[in-house]
């Protein structure tokens, strides 16, 4: 851990007075696979959290390890934008960007808008990678850019002359030019090295040559940017007004294994996760497996359906049974899940969606798998749904979901996506003391027990763990007896029990908060969203909300069943819009709930919504 | 209430449920065995669970008074696994058929073998679909006419046995319905046995394909085609014990014992290289009698006893976790009031 305290951060000295102060800034890294975008990108993150700034992050990257060098399928990129103030989205359009070579400008030229800032590595632009990407014409020689200020930078050789002293090959000195790339940009922000180069020297501890190549590299990007007099201007982005409190930098794959230790920490519970390999799911295992010491144990199972089934083994035995997967994922563990159902046991399926359906576009995100969450399993089978809306909160709703699953002795999908579970910002790291125990009752009382005897408020049956005397019983798929648990093949006993198992979800709503509406709680709008497209929502909100427009928002964290406030919400307004990254699912779902006349906004094409493109939606409505 | 193992009796393992089997059915002698056999195995019956998958075979919890679990079809040795990482201390059965363990769950079956989880695994093999109402399953030979293959089933069939050796199972034995003391025996040796025990149970279906076995347990003859293995001992079988087994060029012969001598005939071994067992995995009637007994039975750390091993040392190393320690960890700064 490196504790860190605010005031050692202030902006060097370079910077004082200087620049120009701009309340938020958008920066896109972009390069081949292997040129190190993502580090770099992640790198310049750490920073800005640690120099105060509120921040979010879009990483993007190509589904193939290493597809071939130059070519546009080979293109990873990194955008964050950072803020003086509260920063809800990556940004719509980088301020700057970053290009390795022209593949990296081809594929993102469109993204710029008019007088954005684009830094190439003209060494990279050479003949041959310039066909290679269908560039017939230099774009840098005719006035195809001419919208934008380029920089044309020689990244690679000024690299190699820079660590020439190191003494390493060309090509090892040459891939430092990511480092490179990073000193100039933290230059024209007037970032401080400082947080980089101890990074450097951590990570390269075994290996001194490399530590002294990509400090000499960052640092001579640096100075290159206070020496050459290229850039018209620098600027400032002062810290934002920040809760104060210990900060921590997660991803939401990170908050979700955070989420989910704490669940386990909280009910008493070890927590046993049963996991097969999928993007974007497997930092979840990666990271759970980490934690061993938490009494955490992770299985990597031969396939999805061992991978449940396990888990729900492990809820049987009484712990806290977690599997994560992608949609396809959860098409495969349909039937154990149905059997969950039947026996009434706790179990947490996180899915962390993807562009589908099938193998879909691997890296891309998309919120495509709601109906599948509600739906998707044979006969009746009622499962609750939440879904975090951002990175930080996939902490606190992983708690939820165990929460629930745990209360009510069922199976619960936990559904976040791409975007927020690759994207990261500033994390406040509660204080344990605040945070509530989940209750946890192991049934041992043998007078009175029978298995599917019911709380009369949740509805929950009983929890006994094998092993304990005299509770001997059998549970399965097989339709059970109300209350014996038997196996019953009665119709009128078939037709209680769906109902039952049916009520026992809809009572959850007891203990669900209702949902926020975020502005007026009438109006002429109200926005609704889940998941990862909260940022855009609220920026475009407030920016309607500023221009003195009756629009509010309304972000759902409970899909499954929905707060007891959204029905008599939607009847406040004259238009409901749910914006959703699918085919209006969420829309559909409402409609039939409701019988309200709800509209969709909707976006397909495994990108997160712009502000802009919400904003556009509501002045067609509004204007 | 039943907290010790002293009193156990037959009857403290049988359920009020009716057993719904068809009357004949070889499954009945299996219950009733288990049901002899799991009261002297010094566990206490709030220790025992049994978990099936689907098929005739997977009913079988139902009549065991035991913690009991009737999973999904194929997946059993996947939910034995999540509960015996848990809770190490139980004594875990699987029941499973041949359908349920060689077609739908082949891969189950094989991983939890490789793994070597501490579980035992009883499958029952007759050879054909009983639940589903007699289509041919994959251990039925070839040519089989059931409801499904009008002109003969093509499909080659399973050897159960080689399957396993073939996934490296530490333990492995066959027995037959129709022979109780033997197959009391065998679950006693596999309930010894640290790590995946595997027993095939030739179990005859009255129904759907009555007599599949009757050359290995009709009283005239099965001496003849069985040969029952004993560690140590020389392969032997016929009904005065007078012929045995040697190997000529890695391949089997049987010979007349009182030809060759008894010292020529391979004594078994069931720590031998795998090739060994593999081999006697393939001996079937009435080419070469069908083995009966313990094929092998080798050391190797359980998946379960090692997992729960890492947790130990993580803990040993890092000191046990907590909320503190989890919200104190990796990179953290502090935002001061400003």
């Amino acid at each position: 851990m490196t504790q860190i305290v605010g005031e050692t951060l202030d902006p060097p000295a370079a910077q004082q007075g200087a620049g120009e102060e701009r309340e938020s800034v958008v920066i896109r890294f972009a390069g081949d696979s292997g040129d190190g975008m993502q580090l770099t990108g992640s790198l310049f993150t750490h920073t800005a959290a640690l120099v105060g700034n509120d921040l979010a992050t879009l990483p993007d990257f190509p589904a193939e390890i290493r597809a071939p060098a130059g070519t546009l399928a080979g293109v990873s990129g990194f955008q964050l934008q950072f803020g003086s103030t509260k920063i809800f989205t990556p940004g719509d359009a980088p301020d700057v960007l970053v290009a390795m070579n022209p593949a990296a400008l081809k594929r993102n030229t469109d993204a710029l808008e008019r007088g954005a800032t684009i830094v190439v590595n003209v060494d990279a632009f050479t003949e041959r990678a310039l066909s290679r990407v269908g560039y017939d014409v230099n774009p840098l020689e005719d006035d195809s850019l001419s919208a934008f200020q380029v920089l044309e930078v020689k990244l690679s050789s000024m690299t190699i002359d820079a660590v020439e002293h190191v003494g390493l090959g060309r090509s090892d000195a040459e891939r430092c030019k990511n480092f490179f790339a990073l000193g100039l940009v933290y230059w024209m922000y007037g970032r401080p090295l400082k947080h980089t180069l101890d990074w450097i020297a951590g990570k390269f501890a075994k290996t001194p040559e490399y530590v002294e190549a990509n400090q000499a590299a960052l640092k001579a990007g640096y100075h290159y940017g206070e020496t050459a007099e290229i850039f018209a201007h620098t600027y400032r982005v002062p810290a934002a007004q920040i809760e104060p409190g210990l900060y921590r930098k997660v991803t939401g794959n990170e908050a979700t294994v955070m989420g989910f230790v704490t669940a386990s920490q909280l009910s008493g519970l070890n927590l046993f996760l049963g996991s097969y390999p999928i993007t974007p799911a497997s930092d979840i295992l990666h990271g759970l497996s980490n934690y061993k010491e938490y009494g955490v144990r992770t299985f990597q199972a031969e396939d999805e359906i061992a991978a449940v089934s396990a888990a729900i083994g492990a809820a049987f035995g009484g712990s806290l049974g977690l599997t994560t997967t992608r949609g396809p994922g959860v098409s495969l563990k349909g039937e154990a899940i149905g059997l969950a159902t039947m026996i009434e046991l706790p179990l947490i399926i996180a899915n962390i969606q993807r562009a589908g359906p099938s193998t879909g576009m691997p890296t891309k995100t998309e919120q495509a798998d709601l109906l599948q969450a509600v739906y998707g399993r044979h006969g009746e089978s009622p499962t609750p749904v939440v879904a975090p809306a951002s990175p930080t909160e996939c902490f606190h709703m992983a708690i939820e979901a165990a929460r629930l699953a745990i209360t009510y002795m069922t199976p619960v999908m936990f559904l976040s996506d791409g975007y927020i579970a690759n994207g990261a910002e500033p994390w406040l790291v509660p204080d344990p003391e605040d945070l509530e125990p989940i209750e946890v009752e192991f049934h041992t009382e043998v007078e009175g027990f029978h298995p599917y005897m019911r709380d009369p408020e949740t509805l929950a049956r009983p929890w006994v763990r094998p092993g304990t005397p005299g509770l001997e019983h059998r549970i399965g798929g097989l339709e059970k007896e109300a209350l014996s648990g038997d196996v019953s093949y009665d119709p009128h006993n078939h037709e209680h029990m769906i109902k039952t198992r049916a009520e026992k979800i809809a009572r959850m709503a007891n203990s669900i908060p209702d949902a926020e509406v975020f502005g007026e709680e009438e109006g002429e709008l109200l926005l609704i969203g889940w998941g990862g497209t909260f940022g855009a929502l609220r920026a475009a909100t407030m920016q309607a909300q500023r221009r003195g427009m009756k629009v509010s928002h309304m972000h759902l964290r409970y899909l499954n069943p929905l707060p007891r406030n959204v029905g008599p919400t939607l009847k406040r307004f004259t238009h409901v819009v749910v914006a959703e990254l699918n085919n209006g699912q969420l829309r559909r779902l409402m409609r039939d709930e409701f019988l309200v006349d709800i509209q969709g906004l909707n976006k397909i094409q495994g990108l997160p919504f712009k502000v802009s493109e919400i904003m556009a939606r509501i002045d067609e409505l509004l204007a | 209430m039943t907290t010790t193992t002293e009193a156990l009796t037959r009857a403290d393992f049988q359920t009020d449920n009716d057993v719904r089997w068809c009357p004949g059915c070889g499954d009945y002698a299996i219950l009733a065995q288990v049901q002899r056999v799991f009261p002297t195995l010094g566990i206490p019956r709030e220790n025992f669970v049994v978990i099936s998958g689907i098929g005739c075979s997977g009913r079988f919890p139902y009549y065991m008074n035991t913690y009991g679990f009737h999973t999904i079809h194929g997946r059993a040795p996947a939910f034995a696994t999540g509960l015996k990482i848990n809770r190490p201390e139980l004594s875990v059965w699987m029941i499973t058929g041949d359908g349920d363990s060689l077609s739908i769950g082949g891969n189950h079956l094989i991983h939890v073998l490789r793994r070597n989880v501490d579980l035992k695994i009883l499958m029952f093999n007759n050879q054909i679909y009983g639940l589903t109402k007699g289509q041919y399953s994959p251990t039925s030979e070839v040519g089989k006419r059931t409801k499904s293959t009008p002109m003969g089933s093509l499909d080659h069939p399973f050897k159960p046995l080689s399957v396993v050796l073939g996934a490296e199972a530490t333990f492995v034995a066959r027995t037959i319905d129709r022979e109780p003391k033997h197959m009391a025996e065998m679950l006693r040796r596999a309930n010894d046995h640290k790590g995946t025990a595997f027993i095939e149970i030739y179990q005859n279906c009255n129904i759907f394909n009555d007599g599949a076995f009757g050359h290995l347990t009709d009283r005239k003859g099965k001496k003849e085609t069985q040969l029952t293995l004993q560690h140590g001992e020389p392969l032997l079988f016929g009904k005065n014990q007078e012929k045995g087994i040697v190997f000529r060029n890695f391949a089997p012969e049987v010979v007349d014992v009182e030809e060759v001598g008894l010292d020529a005939i391979h004594v078994h071994d069931e720590q031998a290289p795998l090739a060994y067992h593999q081999t006697l995995a393939q001996f079937t009637a009435p080419e070469l009698p069908t083995p009966i007994g313990v094929l092998r039975a080798v050391e190797r750390p359980a998946y379960d006893e090692m997992l729960n091993a890492q947790i130990e040392a993580a803990v040993d190393r890092r000191g046990r976790g907590d909320l503190t320690k989890l919200f104190n960890s990796g990179d953290t700064w502090v935002v001061g009031e400003r």
